[in-house]
């Protein structure tokens, strides 16, 4: 279901089932997270382990680089942050975006 | 043709109208006093007479779990418990409704531990009364088996996919020996039909997922849905004790008035009681007293407005529980009729009777005496005590 609008109680499936497969990137995560990942794209060695670790699929690679982050994906959960080997990713406050 | 009655006690006849159905999956574990009720199914499961799956498993919970699995999975699926059973169960009982799956439970009710009782009231359905399931309250062995026959229709019904307790009094109905006359089993099966599962996990071409992570987002509006299903369930409840009685000759509506419409004076009340309460209504109704009964098959959903139609004309009523809501105004059948007859223009004098916990009997002697102190109220035109405990010594 799109999160572009929250639907009525007479729109969704009922019980709550999920019933269409692999829709999960319908459902726009980016809404729960409250710090968000910011590489530094001088120190970022394109080394790709951020990409293996992002269990929301939040890193966006072509061409064997890291090209941006979905943040309507990303929860902010830091995993990327924390497995970074040269800490090119900073996680900074949602609030330093919102002034 | 001629009736066929048959004497057999209450778990008996729900086992019977059980093999009738022929579930695709019956978890139970045996609890008194359900416990005649499933070994008598499992007989017919092991002599070959049903095609049911029978899972023998180690815990209600584990019971109810898997007929949450099973039902998911796309079959019709049935199960049976008492009191402490019903209460082991209790997630599982939540999340049988909210994943709106048609699963029908018969349960024989049971005082809820502690003392430990084994003992009729209704104090575990009682306690379920606010998850989702649909609950019949059944006041003789006929009636059991005729509510399970109906609750599988109603359960399945479309527009409703939601689960059904069928209940009957612990001993009272469940081991005494009753004249119960079974329908034919070609009649019952083309009755309930062949079963329309929706989203079966099963159906590998149709993926679905059951029970994803639901938040502030979306919780909200399922639990809506349900509200919603519940309340329609009551007219399916009607369409199909209509359609029942067309196959049996036997009349099941949203409750059953006796001696109502011109009576001053009435009682409320569930299940085996309701039996004892039309014997005192004749007694009195031969001396010339204008005395009624209104008896409740359906407690959820409540149909208060046929409730506030049937009952606004008295002047007092009494209203029956075989169960407390400690710290609560009065007992839970209490507290929604007195809340629904707000609805009311003209509100009757009412009172509350709590009785009969664990098995304590009410008998017509006890019957006899909430008329008369019925009778008092009227004549002083207020109620003195509100809610009271009926057959308790002090
Ligand atoms: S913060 Fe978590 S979700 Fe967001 S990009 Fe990093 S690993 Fe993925
Ligand atoms: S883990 Fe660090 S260095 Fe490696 S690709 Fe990600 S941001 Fe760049």
């Amino acid at each position: 279901m799109s999160n572009t609008k929250n639907l009525g109680w007479k729109e969704i499936p009922e019980g709550g089932l999920i019933i269409e497969a692999g829709n999960a990137a319908k459902y726009e995560t980016g809404s729960w997270r409250s710090v968000r990942p910011v590489r530094d794209e001088k120190k970022c060695t394109n080394c790709l382990i951020c990409w293996v670790y992002c269990p929301d699929s939040s890193i966006l690679v072509s061409d064997g680089k890291i090209k941006n982050i979905d943040y309507s994906h990303c929860k902010g959960c830091g995993i990327c942050a924390t497995e970074c080997p040269v800490k090119a990713i900073e996680m900074v406050d949602e609030k330093e975006f919102n002034k | 043709m001629s009736k066929k009655i048959t004497a057999l006690t209450g778990n008996e006849a729900v086992a019977y109208a059980i093999k009738q159905i022929n579930p695709d999956v019956m978890a139970a574990y045996p609890i008194t006093p359900q416990t005649a009720l499933v070994q008598k199914f499992s007989e017919y499961v092991a002599d070959g007479l049903v095609d049911t799956e029978f899972i023998t498993v180690e815990s209600e919970h584990s019971a109810m779990s898997a007929c949450v699995g099973a039902a998911a999975a796309g079959g019709r699926v049935m199960t049976a418990t008492s009191a402490n059973g019903l209460a082991l169960m209790f997630e599982i009982v939540y999340i049988a409704a909210s994943n709106r799956l048609p699963i029908v439970m018969s349960v024989v009710n049971r005082a809820l531990s502690a003392p430990i009782n084994i003992h009729c009231d209704h104090s575990d359905t009682m306690g379920a009364r606010d998850s989702g399931w649909i609950q019949l309250y059944s006041e003789n062995a006929q009636e059991a088996y005729d509510n399970t026959i109906q609750a599988i229709r109603i359960a399945e019904h479309m527009e409703v996919r939601l689960p059904v307790m069928v209940m009957q009094d612990g001993f009272i109905t469940s081991h005494g020996i009753d004249c119960v006359e079974f329908i034919d089993d070609e009649k019952v099966t083309k009755f309930i039909g062949k079963y329309q599962p929706r989203y079966p996990l099963l159906d590998v071409n149709h993926p679905v997922t059951y029970g994803p992570l639901d938040l502030y987002d979306y919780y909200f509006e399922h639990k809506r849905q349900q509200a919603e299903a519940i309340k329609k369930s009551q007219k399916v409840v009607v369409e199909v004790g209509n359609e029942f009685k067309q196959i049996s000759g036997r009349e099941y509506g949203l409750f059953e008035e006796y001696h109502l419409s011109d009576a001053e004076r009435a009682i409320v009340a569930l299940s085996s009681t309701a039996g004892t309460a039309k014997q005192v209504v004749d007694e009195l109704r031969a001396k010339g007293e204008k005395v009624g009964l209104l008896k409740l098959r359906l407690f959820r959903p409540f149909p208060y407005q046929e409730i506030i139609q049937a009952l606004s004309h008295l002047k007092a009523i009494a209203i029956l529980d075989r169960s407390d809501s400690f710290g609560g105004f009065g007992g839970p059948l209490f507290t929604e009729i007195r809340s629904a007859l707000l609805e009311s223009e003209k509100i009757p004098q009412n009172v509350n009777y709590i009785y009969g916990l664990g098995g304590r009997d009410i008998n017509q002697v006890d019957i006899t005496s909430i008329y008369a102190d019925l009778e008092n109220i009227v004549k002083k035109g207020k109620v003195e005590e509100r809610i009271k405990y009926l057959g308790v010594r002090e």
